[in-house]
């Protein structure tokens, strides 16, 4: 019971993470009309930022937080450089760019900090056990994602539905022509949104490498999975990526954990072995491939103008 | 009074909080040219949209030579014989002419999972295809790749096209849409001689043409048809005057 | 099809020559490696010609290519390692076994289209890879080695190199003049039809769905008969093969040769694979007088130039080198 809880919050810090990446790659789909597949080196760099920034100054909070400026700056210089050529442009223009986007910042980041991963050391306070319930420990680290994530996730929340900024994302997304018209500098909203976007890929990714380390290609896999979610959840719906993730983090990771014990009750021992880890692994996908059969605009898909 | 060839009753349609269709009745009676009118807004889109199977209404039937075609998809219904043409230019632009419409005759000469000889050396599809588009005065254009076309020869196309299908009848949406006096009275000629093959439902702005052509109009005003009868009939309706065309009376000139 | 000799024809059969002097050449010069390399080539022509189909005349991106790729290489590597060598039961069987997957994924992806197309196809193609991850019994991550090549008795010997080589370029150019009647047909009419106006295809009376997953099915078990090449060329199989990496590669021929253009696929590969092995080389050389004897390694940051270098084409190239040549697309 206790494992299952555990599995139970594991799934929910892997859901949030994953919030945090699709809503930065929805917000840039959903106003930009920008496919970016190097959103997942965003997520490396905000790691590898992180594991250096941490080392030179000695402490990790001022290495975090320098990690996401460097890491909202890199896509605000990103998005002045490479993207705004690409508005309006085919899908697969996008895809074509950005994915040599991810061969360059790959090298780049070979390049500067060698091949092996880079560790991000966590400090005492953070490293280590808390009694969440009576008898119940878990990770404080582990904790602290989930609560900065949730933190992260109301405060978008709050920014995109409450206040001016927010209506003018909004507005951006469903009248471009209109929201310029107004005199409002289209040019420096896309910036700011998109450099939005990725310091939360670079959050994710910075929180995620105490756990994994940081990672050349380490973007790549969970891009991946951040499309999984936008496609069950609804392409340009914050909500939807919010509650996908969620499903998504869960069901992978409690899904990892119980099903080859729950086969091995089914089908025989040698069976279930075999059987067990790919289909742990396609979980996600098959769930994915129900949603398309059932609604293939996703659950909770954003009214499009 | 014969049968309708098609027909619809009850047709309602919403979108948010905007009632496009309000519980529209229609009938088109075979060999007719009926003229649906009415200001901006008023649901003409809609209606023909319902009508071709892209916009599935809330409420309401619609039957075509006796069958109830509510349900069924947009190709369903070209099949049976009705042909669509679109108000903003809908073709395939980095094809030749002859291409075009040779697709639109392919669609209707049995299935198209034939993978080996070339389509375009296929008399089947070509001779048809050259003939409709004779038939509105495309013919010197057949080469010509439809991204070079002027605006009138599209709306031209769009028509060669909807004929190839070898309809029963044609629902045009504004076809005149966007031309010049000249080719507006090409294209009425052009209906003119149509009407003699093949029932239509027209849609469009330009009352002269209308009420050149039409047997009979309709008028929607707020997705309501407040009344269908013979052009004369409606040009002295008291409440058409009212609603759509002004105090001023009949205006004659485009949209 | 429009019978104007441009550039693009006389690069074509430029390169047909070369293919076709290549081993003679090779065993002269005595470099072996040249013809693996071309193997390579050639194979990867074939996937990328596939891909073309789909995308180039189709409109249909998929990002998931090189799991037919896969799928084609384990139906043979799974059947070698369980006895099963005889290529008249191995070939087939990945024929069909592409077949069948393209079948699944094209009948839920094509629900789609845009952008979610191609994240569901990129989706599918990693649940592929996972799955051959999880296939411990037939080395999992490490990947599966192949100790006999397919057999086909008497007709041809696949062990030997300059055989298969010849073998493949037959395929490859079975494959392309079978893409071309397929692109003039009735079938490629409607399959152009619909990425150019999807719309408008309905309403002119085509039940578009049907024939685009045919198009789709057609595509995948071509794509599955290079894998099964590859197979037999490398000796190995593994999940890597269906990398999703490997699928934006094959999109990035395609492109870069030129979509929707019967000899795009062959330039884009050669080009690629030749940027391959030519960009470090290059880079090292340019690196020489700053770097001296490290120069080399320079070279090994190659993707750093490839990267850039893709973001100019789709910006200013789009229409691939088969478009730099022939000027502007005709249908």
């Amino acid at each position: 019971m206790l494992l299952v809880f555990e599995q139970f919050l594991n799934g929910l810090q892997l859901g949030l993470l994953l919030f945090l990446l699709a809503a930065g790659l929805t917000l840039v789909f959903g106003i930009m009309d920008l496919v970016n597949l190097a959103h997942g080196s965003l997520y490396m760099l905000g790691a590898y930022f992180a594991a250096t920034f941490t080392t030179i100054t000695g402490s990790f909070l001022v290495g975090v937080v320098l990690a996401l400026a460097a890491t909202l700056l890199a896509g605000m210089a990103l998005e002045v450089v490479a993207m705004r050529r690409l508005y309006g442009r085919d899908h697969l223009d996008h895809v074509l760019a950005t994915f040599g986007l991810i061969l360059f910042f790959n090298e780049l980041v070979r390049l500067v900090w060698g091949p092996e991963g880079r560790n991000l050391t966590l400090p005492p306070w953070l490293n280590s056990s808390v009694e969440i319930l009576p008898g119940v420990t878990y990770s404080m680290y582990r904790l602290s994602i989930i609560v900065v994530a949730l933190l992260v996730a109301l405060a978008l929340y709050l920014v995109i539905m409450r206040t001016r900024l927010g209506m003018l994302v909004r507005a951006g997304a469903s009248n471009r022509e209109m929201t310029g018209a107004l005199g409002v500098n289209i040019n420096l909203l896309y910036t700011l949104v998109f450099g939005v976007g990725a310091a939360l890929a670079g959050l994710a990714g910075l929180m995620q490498a105490a756990i994994l380390t940081a990672q050349i290609g380490m973007g790549e896999n969970i891009l991946i999975l951040a499309f999984v979610v936008i496609i069950i959840g609804g392409i340009g719906s914050i909500r939807g990526a919010f509650i996908a993730s969620l499903l998504v983090g869960l069901i992978d990771t409690m899904g990892r954990a119980f099903l080859p014990d729950l086969l091995k009750a089914m089908l025989s021992p040698a069976a279930a072995a075999t059987v067990a880890p790919a289909l742990s692994s396609m979980l996600i996908y098959l769930i994915m491939a129900v949603v398309l059969v059932v609604r293939p605009e996703g659950l909770f898909p954003a009214a499009r103008k | 009074m014969p049968e309708a060839l098609l027909e619809a009753e009850g047709l309602t349609k919403r979108f948010g909080g905007v009632v496009a269709s309000d519980a529209i009745v229609l009938a088109v009676l075979p060999g007719e040219l009926h003229a649906v009118i009415g200001p901006n807004g008023a649901g003409k889109t809609s209606l023909i949209g319902q009508l071709a199977g892209e916009i599935v209404p809330d409420a309401g039937h619609i039957r075509f030579a006796g069958r109830d075609i509510t349900a069924l998809p947009v190709w369903r219904r070209s099949t049976l014989g009705l042909a669509r043409s679109f108000q903003i230019t809908s073709l395939f632009a980095d094809f030749t002419v002859l291409d075009n419409v040779a697709l639109a005759v392919q669609a209707h000469v049995g299935h198209s999972f034939r993978f080996w000889d070339k389509a375009r050396c296929a008399a089947e599809l070509r001779d048809p295809a050259h003939a409709a588009l004779s038939r509105v005065g495309l013919g010197s254009r057949a080469g010509v790749i439809v991204a070079s076309l002027s605006h009138g020869e599209h709306r031209l196309l769009e028509i060669a096209m909807a004929l190839a299908t070898r309809p029963h009848m044609l629902l045009l949406d504004e076809p005149m849409a966007g031309m010049g006096p000249e080719e507006s009275a090409r294209m009425v000629g052009l209906l003119r001689e149509l009407k003699r093959d093949v029932t239509i439902l027209l849609i469009e702005h330009d009352m002269e043409a209308v009420f050149a052509l039409a047997d009979r109009i309709t008028v929607l005003v707020y997705g309501r048809v407040i009344a269908t009868a013979e052009p004369e009939a409606i040009r002295a309706n008291a409440e058409v005057r009212q609603a759509y065309l002004g105090d001023g009376g009949l205006g004659t000139g485009h949209a | 099809m429009i019978a104007r000799r441009s550039p693009g024809d006389f690069v074509a059969a430029a390169l047909l020559f070369v293919l076709l002097a290549l081993p003679p050449y090779a065993s002269l010069a005595g470099n072996p490696f040249l013809l693996s390399v071309f193997t390579r080539i050639v194979i990867l022509a074939i996937a990328a010609a596939s891909l073309n189909l789909l995308m180039g005349y189709g409109g249909m991106v998929s990002f998931g290519h090189a799991a037919y790729i896969g799928v084609g290489g384990y139906v043979v590597g799974i059947l070698a390692k369980e006895g099963i060598s005889s290529g008249f039961v191995q070939w087939p069987l990945a024929l069909a076994v592409s077949a069948l997957f393209a079948l699944a994924v094209g009948a839920l992806s094509l629900r789609t289209r845009g952008v979610y197309f191609i994240m569901i196809t990129l989706a599918f193609a990693q649940m592929i890879y996972y799955v051959a991850v999880g296939l411990a019994r037939y080395g999992g991550d490490d990947g599966l080695t192949i100790y006999r090549r397919s057999q086909f008795g008497a007709l041809i010997d696949l062990s030997n190199k300059t055989a298969f080589y010849y073998l493949c370029l037959a395929l490859l150019a079975g494959c392309t003049y079978l893409i071309w009647r397929l692109v003039n047909s009735r079938f490629g009419m409607v399959i152009q039809g619909a990425r150019s106006n999807d719309r408008r295809m309905h309403s002119i009376g085509f039940p578009t769905f049907r024939y685009r997953l045919t198009c789709f099915v057609i595509s995948g078990t071509l794509c599955g008969l290079a894998g099964a090449l590859l197979a037999n060329h490398t000796d190995f199989v593994s999940p890597a093969m269906m990398h999703w990496t490997r699928s934006g590669d094959l999109i990035v021929m395609v492109v870069l040769g030129g979509m929707g253009t019967i000899f795009g696929p062959l330039i884009g590969t050669v080009t690629l694979l030749t940027l391959e092995e030519a960009l470090p080389a290059l880079i090292s050389l340019g690196a020489r007088p700053f770097m001296g004897r490290e120069a080399a390694r320079a070279g090994e940051y190659w993707q750093i130039v490839l990267g850039p270098l893709l973001l100019l084409v789709v910006l200013y190239a789009r229409g691939g080198i088969a478009g730099l040549l022939t000027g502007p697309r005709r249908a």
